[in-house]
């Protein structure tokens, strides 16, 4: 007997002990399980928000941002800002809004090497290489450039002009007579300071940063690019080429790179006249004779 | 005499106003003055301190960086930590060890001026509701902080950690987050007594496993003089930790609070109409431990 209610104290204690440790198991849990639901959703950066040059990719940024504001400090033209609760952009984390404050590309990089942890990848010294986005052309049916006006703001603004946004001139089928300067922006230069956005003459920009993964296509791993090969190898990898011959009669070439046919005069048939060569095409204008041309030459 | 009527009433008759609210004006001095410090920049220019309390530059040389974010940062499996981060660590990890893991929760946090008042009121209403805790929800808590981390490879819990918020919020500006140290507030006033920096803060129980070993401690050295108010039980954050030593004489408990849950704020020092509690070092033989082994070698020699 006294055996039993000795014993029955210690096991309430131990059945005390372990509903309590249960309940706050419980509770504790949710609430983790909570806080990391919430960091998963707290995560996804709003697109306009530009984290500072040198920040490192998305996730290595959240393992090590201390959310201490040493960058902000040390910002010279105050762009930086430390994300509110409830912001679209992870508590406490520096960003900027290309916009209205764009990054002015300072030659030492101030916010970089003030961050403790290397959040801000200290191994970046030079601000041109720098990839805190990719400035693209968004919208060309509002883009002025497009509609055949001289505009050229974001590229005169871009630090890095001619290289990172060059002009490239088209003609104004519209006029038939005025060229369209046409902003063009290389992912190769442009470190996404966001001078150009905020530059933009319209009411909403239509040269926005973005950032790299929504900015960038990728090509699949498995394309080759044949030119390149061929240059690189300084010849022709596969059969070399031959020259197609089209089938034409005798004295008649064609040319691949606008001027179309070309009849050499000494050999020429008895059509002197492109258009008379075009009426005297050799291929019959019925194409189910081209096709069926075979079958009757075995036949 | 047995229990207050006024609490800290008799502390004043007998030691004076600022006697009995010393360490408490020290200790307000410290939490705002640290504050200044960081807001001196911002708003005069002068940069002695700058970044906010999870990371941040003295003098623009000396780095500092909270251990408790940084251990977060190593759970996330982050490694190629800069140096400045893991020497500013270092530098906060000695100074806590030395003077007192919790020391950060009473001298250095802003939300303790939040949760004090809190407090405050609670008494001043006569509000006696709370929910129950387990002593050491918070140790879960700062399990589950480095456990999320470690799973979602971002450090979570700063997304939402109330405490770098607020003063995150103060240095930098805040709007939202207002309402979260609203929420702590009303939290403590009306859900638990003392219910987030003693019960749940994960930041509280990391610096309480640093205080565990730190030198500095609160010393009940001349706790025969107890005369039993009960007024720094009622005051103490953490009054659990307290009857155990003021009472421990004949059990040979000695005399010093060597719990990590200490806070070293010192409000048991000031309150305290007797004069029984003082900081002193856990290894201190002086005075009473030392007059008691003096009486004992007496005793023996007069046997």
């Amino acid at each position: 007997m006294s055996n039993s209610t000795s014993k029955k104290p210690a096991s309430k204690g131990r059945r005390r002990f372990l509903i309590d440790s249960a309940r706050t198991a419980c509770g504790v849990g949710l609430l983790g399980l909570g806080i990391g639901i919430y960091s998963k959703s707290a995560s996804s950066m709003a697109p306009m928000a530009i984290r500072p040059p040198g920040a490192l990719d998305e996730a290595d940024f959240l393992a090590s941002c201390t959310r201490c504001g040493l960058c902000v400090r040390d910002c010279p033209y105050n762009i930086l800002k430390l994300a509110d609760v409830g912001d679209d952009v992870p508590t406490g984390t520096p960003y900027f809004m290309a916009r209205t404050d764009p990054c002015e590309m300072c030659e030492d990089i101030p916010c970089i090497p003030v961050c403790p942890t290397g959040a801000l990848d200290h191994k970046l010294t030079d601000i041109n290489e720098a990839r805190m986005g990719l400035a693209v052309v968004v919208d060309q049916e509002t883009c002025i450039a497009f509609l055949g006006l001289r505009c050229e703001v974001c590229f005169n603004v871009c630090p890095i002009r001619g290289d990172a946004i060059t002009l490239d001139y088209r003609h104004n089928e519209r006029s038939g007579k005025h060229a369209l300067f046409i902003p063009i922006v290389h992912s190769d230069a442009c470190t996404g300071c966001g001078l150009c956005e905020r530059a933009c003459i319209l009411d909403e920009a239509a040269i926005k940063i973005f950032p790299m993964h929504l900015a960038k296509g990728e090509l699949g791993k498995h394309y080759r690019l044949g030119w390149e090969k061929k240059d690189e190898a300084g010849g022709s990898l596969v059969t070399p080429d031959q020259e197609h011959r089209y089938n034409l009669p005798e004295g008649v070439r064609y040319d691949h790179t606008g001027e179309g046919l070309i009849f050499d005069q000494a050999n020429a048939p008895a059509m002197t006249t492109p258009d008379a060569a075009m009426q005297e095409t050799p291929f019959s204008s019925n194409p189910l004779d081209t096709l069926k041309k075979g079958i009757q030459e075995a036949d | 005499m047995a229990r207050y009527t006024v609490l800290g009433a008799e502390a004043i008759r007998k030691k004076g106003w600022w006697q009995a609210h010393k360490w408490l004006i020290l200790r307000r001095l410290s939490q705002i003055g640290i504050l200044l410090l960081f807001m001196l920049g911002p708003w005069a220019g002068i940069w002695i301190l700058k970044g906010n309390l999870s990371s941040s530059l003295l003098f623009d040389v000396v780095p500092m960086t909270d251990p408790f974010v940084f251990l977060q940062m190593l759970a996330t499996g982050y490694s190629t930590i800069a140096t400045e981060a893991i020497t500013g660590a270092l530098i906060i990890l000695a100074f806590y060890l030395l003077f007192g893991g919790r020391l950060f929760c009473s001298w250095v946090c802003p939300v303790n001026l939040v949760t004090d008042a809190a407090f405050w009121l609670r008494r001043r209403l006569g509000i006696k509701t709370g929910a129950n805790f387990l002593r050491n929800t918070k140790y879960w808590m700062l399990g589950m902080v480095l456990l999320v981390a470690a799973v979602s490879g971002v450090m979570a819990y700063e997304l939402v950690n109330p405490v770098s918020m607020l003063h995150r919020g103060i240095i930098f500006g805040m709007g939202v987050g207002w309402l979260v140290i609203a929420g702590i507030f009303l939290f403590d006033l009306f859900v638990a007594k003392r219910g987030w920096c003693t019960n749940l803060c994960p930041m509280g129980a990391f610096y309480g496993l640093l205080g565990k070993v730190s030198p500095i401690r609160v010393r009940a050295d001349d706790r025969s003089k107890c005369d039993d108010c009960a007024e720094c039980f009622v005051v103490c954050p953490e009054p659990q930790i307290i009857p155990a030593i003021l009472k421990g004489e004949e059990k040979g408990i000695p005399p010093v609070i060597l719990s990590g849950e200490c806070t070293n704020c010192g409000r048991c020092i000031d309150i305290c109409g007797e004069d029984v509690f003082h900081f002193g070092l856990r290894f201190d033989q002086s005075k009473a431990a030392l007059s008691k082994q003096e009486m004992n070698a007496a005793a023996l020699k007069q046997q």
